[in-house]
């Protein structure tokens, strides 16, 4: 009886695991498409504020992947892997995004990836400040973040674009060695869609 | 491919691959088999050693990315901060079986060097990317904080 109990129970822990998986997999599909629409589809959308939320909501896609999430963290501690996991070993933002003494971001991460152990790395390495954390956060949310200087870092929205567009850690983001899923598009497609989004107002989705 | 490294305040040569881990050229190519190798990964923070006086997992760093920075590994470390590690280590009979050793010991004296009096969060996120499979944590933080102490006085 027991026995039968037993494998009752670790039948519907598998089954669970199963739709777990399941679940998981619907949501990457839905949030890690491959590609970014050029910005030349969105012509046809007449309205200027509403082709301007349709443009940054395509750039979304960048936003709310794990490659650009992962270090936009809602916690001081970033995550990893396509599965967003918690970083391990535990590591924090830090004073500067750097981490903190004795464990910095570049006492592992060093200049480039180390494809042989899988283990990413830039020579900026490190985390978005906490006033940027994106991780949970709607597209509405991100857009008024990114377009306020007080959370920004200071930049008007010609740095902002640059930062998007021209950033080489961004840019890491569309490099990220094996084992990793590149965000969508390219970083010039990506940051193609944001200088449209800006031209036609930089208006952000209501949610 | 020839290169000549600075390993512990002198210029060696060494003939290894481009992509060699430095861990690997410490170990082989120079004989300095105090660091040790643990996942490869930079998981276990048994590579440790300093680059330019920082601590770094030697087991992901290529020996191509190395360029003129100093390494100093175990048995090159010295100064106020080594020498208050290595007493309390001593005192409080830190190691187990010592593998994790030479690691937990690089980012001790890492911390020391960047934090005088580090509190147990402080040492806790310092140390807590050395994996001890002897779990010797609880002796460890003590020790650090008795270096601590040692070097105030
Ligand atoms: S051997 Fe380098 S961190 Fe484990
Ligand atoms: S003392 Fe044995 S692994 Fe740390």
């Amino acid at each position: 009886m027991m026995r039968a109990q037993a494998l009752l129970a670790a039948g519907a822990a598998a089954v669970t695991v199963l739709v777990a998986g399941a679940a998981a997999q619907t949501t990457r599909q839905q949030t890690t498409a491959k590609d970014l629409r050029p910005v030349s589809s969105f012509q046809s959308v007449a309205d200027q504020q509403a082709r301007s939320i349709a443009l940054f909501e395509e750039a979304g896609k960048v936003l709310h992947h794990p490659r650009c999430v992962n270090c936009h963290p809602a916690t001081e501690r970033p995550l990893q892997s396509d599965a967003m996991r918690p970083h391990q070993p535990l590591v924090v933002r830090g004073a500067d995004g750097h981490g903190v003494p004795g464990m910095t971001c570049n006492t592992c991460h060093h200049t480039a990836n180390f494809d042989a152990a899988r283990v990413p790395g830039h020579p900026q390495w490190h985390l978005a400040p906490a006033s940027m954390a994106w991780e949970g956060r709607t597209l509405g949310e991100i857009c008024a973040q990114i377009k306020d200087p007080n959370r920004n870092g200071g930049k008007d929205m010609a740095a902002l674009l640059h930062h998007m567009a021209e950033d080489s850690l961004v840019g890491w983001g569309w490099s990220p060695g094996p084992g990793r899923e590149p965000a969508p598009g390219t970083q010039a497609s990506f940051g193609a869609l944001l200088r449209a989004w800006a031209d036609a107002g930089a208006h952000c989705p209501p949610s | 491919m020839a290169l000549a490294i600075k390993v512990n305040g002198t210029i060696q040569s060494v003939d290894v691959d481009n992509d060699a881990p430095l861990l690997w050229v410490l170990r082989d190519a120079l004989g300095l088999a105090g660091t040790k190798f643990g996942c490869g990964v930079a998981q276990c923070g048994a590579c440790t050693v300093f680059v330019d006086g920082k601590p770094m997992r030697s087991c992901t760093l290529p020996i191509s990315a190395l360029g003129t920075r100093e390494v100093t590994t175990i048995e090159g470390v010295s100064g106020r901060e080594a020498e208050a590690v290595q007493q309390a280590w001593i005192a409080r009979d830190v190691p187990q079986c010592g593998y994790c050793q030479s690691g937990q010991v690089m980012s001790a004296v890492a911390l020391l060097k960047q934090v005088k009096k580090p509190s147990d969060r402080d040492i806790d996120l310092a140390m807590n990317g050395n994996v001890c499979r002897c779990a010797t944590y609880v002796r460890i933080r003590a020790a650090i904080h008795d270096a601590a102490r040692a070097l105030e006085g």
